[in-house]
């Protein structure tokens, strides 16, 4: 039955394609996009395709990041699966561990043939997607960093200098005073709590978010969220969300809303929100480097980023590889790359589109768009700041949520929130080794 | 005496039930045996791998204090849901079913609300509510009260029990309307040439002549803020803040698509089965004795 309508559907695409495409080879690409992004993807796949003509790129939207990446996983079970798969970064290890499922990245693009220099890409963004190895199992898609925006009327209004440097939290803290003091409601608002103070946190400040290098050596690793630095930073937070100085909105990026309405100060949110944000706002906004405290482990490090990589998945003809690794090598071309930096906000995966980016003026013309950059490629990375390998962490993320909103509640102190954070984390670590044993 | 009729050949009630068969066996039968099976392995999400673990599953869910807080949590919604949504319909049935005018005018529109999905009334009520733009949460903040179920659990359970509530008063209205229009004019009337004033005559005649369909609602109300609410609590809190709005379903939902760990969403389906069914017999065999029909 099922295979009869997926035959019946293929016999009438064939039909509807104008020029029967006999010679060319099709690949699939699933991805998670929609809205401005959407469509971005697709003029890539539709450039692609009209710049040659032995393989035909074929995209399809399967919902949101969670949705795609178990559209995935429920047609590789049926076999089924896309030849690419958009997964997002939390994906990572649940991809890498399933051995079975994937072809890495650089087998795909060895094989193909296709142009592919492994030292082209960003190290901080590559670093997330390679083996212990050095060795680069899916190619960076989409990534960003989280940067702290500032609504400089509103400093204004409240009395405080907008040019202050907020590029500690030490100074961050005596500002959300003053801001407080003069008046402002909302002095500081955060999207992505975890990814931006616990993730990125503990790689800014060079101390580990889990043991075995974050989970990159080996997937017996445990949570070590609950350190010093890290409870630190979330009791200075805490007390601020009880003075009123930070408000929390929500789980995801509802804070964004606030922000770009101009209700509050301070934001601490990915780069990629440049988009929303400078199409939307009626005030002057900066875009600062992410804070850090002065003293605290090696901060400023570098930070991590977020977003999607994409994977080949296993199970397919040699030919339709070659047209993978084709596309994923056109995706990492550097016109297409700095294209995409700058229409989206999104961070240039090699180094050659963000100097083709500098070169063409557009961090001049629109300044503040360089900030993540520059924060994530200043320092080379170390075992804590290469990136994050969890299993189940999207789940773990959830745990992290509510923990986090128990501090913020003040039902919990920072360390019972975060020594319960690791004690739950740590269970789903080892039913996820358990499984992928 | 029972009266039977009976069907001469095997062949006609074998047709006759065989749609209700099938579509059990292939919706429900099938899939509850899957969970079982499933519940007793941990798969790696690709299907890749999959290890017999036997009754693991079921011990890790035990052994997790907020897996076991998860069904104080349902219980707190299961009631606080079957409690919205059946007072209001009935009080609405009464009223409407005094009316002289209008009463079709009354009942459409009080019937309306059933035919907007849960996801669509989750994201309504979201919008009522909302922290920054809402216009409930609004008009609470100038009469002194801060609003944010983005932070506070029993505002957030409240929330989410009034929107899964909401639509379903629309279905038992129309069973208490029904109900309520084949109670006999005349005992009525009686009661009330004795003497006895309507709310009197209310509480003492109609409700127990209710009884039967009150029951039928509570069986069905209850299934319903298990199951069903889903979307409602997913668009409007994901089953926070912290773990307060998290039921069963929810967890189920989380671990097996989010976590991707369906060794041990397959184990809470089961759980869930059982609960559901354990709390069907008890209704029958102690509820229903006081049930008169």
């Amino acid at each position: 039955m099922k295979k009869t309508l997926f035959g019946m559907l293929a016999a009438t695409s064939t039909i509807l394609t104008p020029i029967a495409a006999m010679a060319e080879t099709e690949v699939q690409f699933w991805h998670a996009f929609t809205g401005r992004l959407g469509e971005l993807v697709k003029a890539q796949v539709e450039d692609f395709n009209a710049s040659q003509s032995d393989f035909v790129v074929v995209e399809s939207h399967k919902g949101n990041y969670s949705e795609t990446l178990n559209a995935g996983i429920a047609a590789f079970r049926a076999n089924e699966q896309p030849h690419i798969l958009m997964v997002f970064e939390v994906g990572t290890a649940t991809m890498m561990a399933a051995g079975g499922a994937i072809k890495p990245v650089h087998e795909v693009m060895a094989e193909s043939g296709a142009k592919f220099d492994p030292n082209a890409y960003i190290g901080a963004v590559k670093g997330y997607y390679t083996s212990t190895e050095g060795q680069m199992l899916s190619l960076p898609f989409n990534a960003s960093t989280p940067v702290l925006w500032v609504n400089r009327d509103a400093m204004t209004a409240a009395g405080v200098d907008p040019d202050t440097d907020l590029s500690t939290w030490q100074n961050v803290g005596a500002t959300l005073d003053k801001l407080k003091a003069g008046g402002e409601e909302c002095p500081l608002v955060t999207a992505w709590q975890s990814w931006v103070h616990l993730e990125n946190f503990s790689a800014y400040h060079d101390v580990p978010f889990a043991t075995k290098d974050n989970g990159f050596a080996g997937l017996d690793t445990e949570l070590s969220l609950n350190g010093e630095a890290q409870v630190a930073h979330l009791t200075a937070m805490g007390q601020w969300a009880k003075d009123g100085k930070f408000i929390y909105t929500g789980r995801r990026n509802e804070g964004g809303a606030n922000f770009r309405a101009g209700d509050c100060a301070l934001f601490t949110e990915s780069s990629a929100g440049y988009a929303g944000i400078s199409s939307e706002a009626k005030f002057d906004f900066d875009v600062r480097p992410l804070p850090y405290w002065e003293g605290v482990g090696n901060a400023p490090q570098n930070t991590i980023i977020g977003g999607a990589s994409l994977w080949v998945m296993s199970g397919h003809e040699a030919e339709e590889y070659k047209g993978a690794g084709e596309f994923l090598s056109f995706l990492s071309s550097s016109d297409v790359q700095a294209a995409w930096h700058q229409n989206t906000g999104y961070l240039p995966i090699t180094s050659e589109a963000g100097d083709a980016t500098r070169a063409a003026g557009f961090y001049e013309a629109n300044p503040g768009t360089e900030v993540a950059v520059i924060q994530m490629t200043a320092k080379e990375p170390t075992a804590n700041s290469k990136g994050l390998r969890l299993g189940s962490f999207d789940q773990i993320r959830g745990i992290i949520d509510e923990e986090l909103e128990a501090i913020w509640a003040g039902d919990k102190t920072a360390q019972a929130a975060m020594d319960s954070a690791k004690e739950r984390g740590d269970a789903l670590l080892r039913r996820f080794e358990s499984a992928n044993r | 005496m029972e009266k039977r009729v009976t069907f001469r050949g095997w062949l006609l009630p074998l047709l006759l039930i065989a749609p209700q068969v099938i579509i059990s066996g292939i919706f429900f039968f099938y899939p509850a045996g899957q969970a079982i099976w499933q519940s007793l392995f941990i798969p790696d999400p690709f299907g890749l791998s999959s290890r017999y673990v036997g009754l693991e599953n079921f011990e890790f869910l035990f052994s997790d204090k907020f897996y076991r807080a998860t069904f104080g949590t349902t219980a707190v919604f299961s009631i606080l849901v079957t409690l919205f949504s059946m007072i209001p319909a009935l009080f609405l049935a009464v009223i409407a079913d005094r009316l002289i005018k209008g009463s079709g005018v009354y009942r459409t529109m009080l019937i309306w609300p059933y035919a907007v999905a849960p996801a669509v009334a989750g994201v309504l009520w979201l919008f009522m509510f909302n922290t920054r733009v809402g216009v409930v949460s609004w008009y609470l903040g100038t009469l002194g009260y801060d609003w944010n179920h983005v932070l506070n659990g029993g505002e957030a359970m409240g929330l989410v029990a009034v929107a899964s509530a909401w639509g379903r008063i629309s279905y038992n209205f129309l069973f208490f309307y029904a109900a309520l229009q084949s109670v006999p004019r005349s005992v009525i009337e009686a009661a009330a040439i004795d003497g006895a004033h309507f709310w009197r005559r209310f509480f003492t005649i109609v409700l127990p002549l209710l009884s039967p369909t009150t029951f039928f609602l509570l069986v069905v109300n209850i299934v319903y803020s298990f199951f069903e609410t889903f979307g409602v609590i997913h668009t409007i809190t994901s089953g926070g803040p912290q773990q307060s709005t998290t039921i069963l379903v929810y967890k189920v939902f989380s671990d097996g698509f989010v976590g991707q760990d369906l060794g041990s969403s397959s184990a809470q389906s089961v759980i869930l089965l059982i609960v559901v069914g354990l709390l069907t017999v008890i209704q029958f065999k102690f509820i229903e004795k006081r049930v008169h029909y």
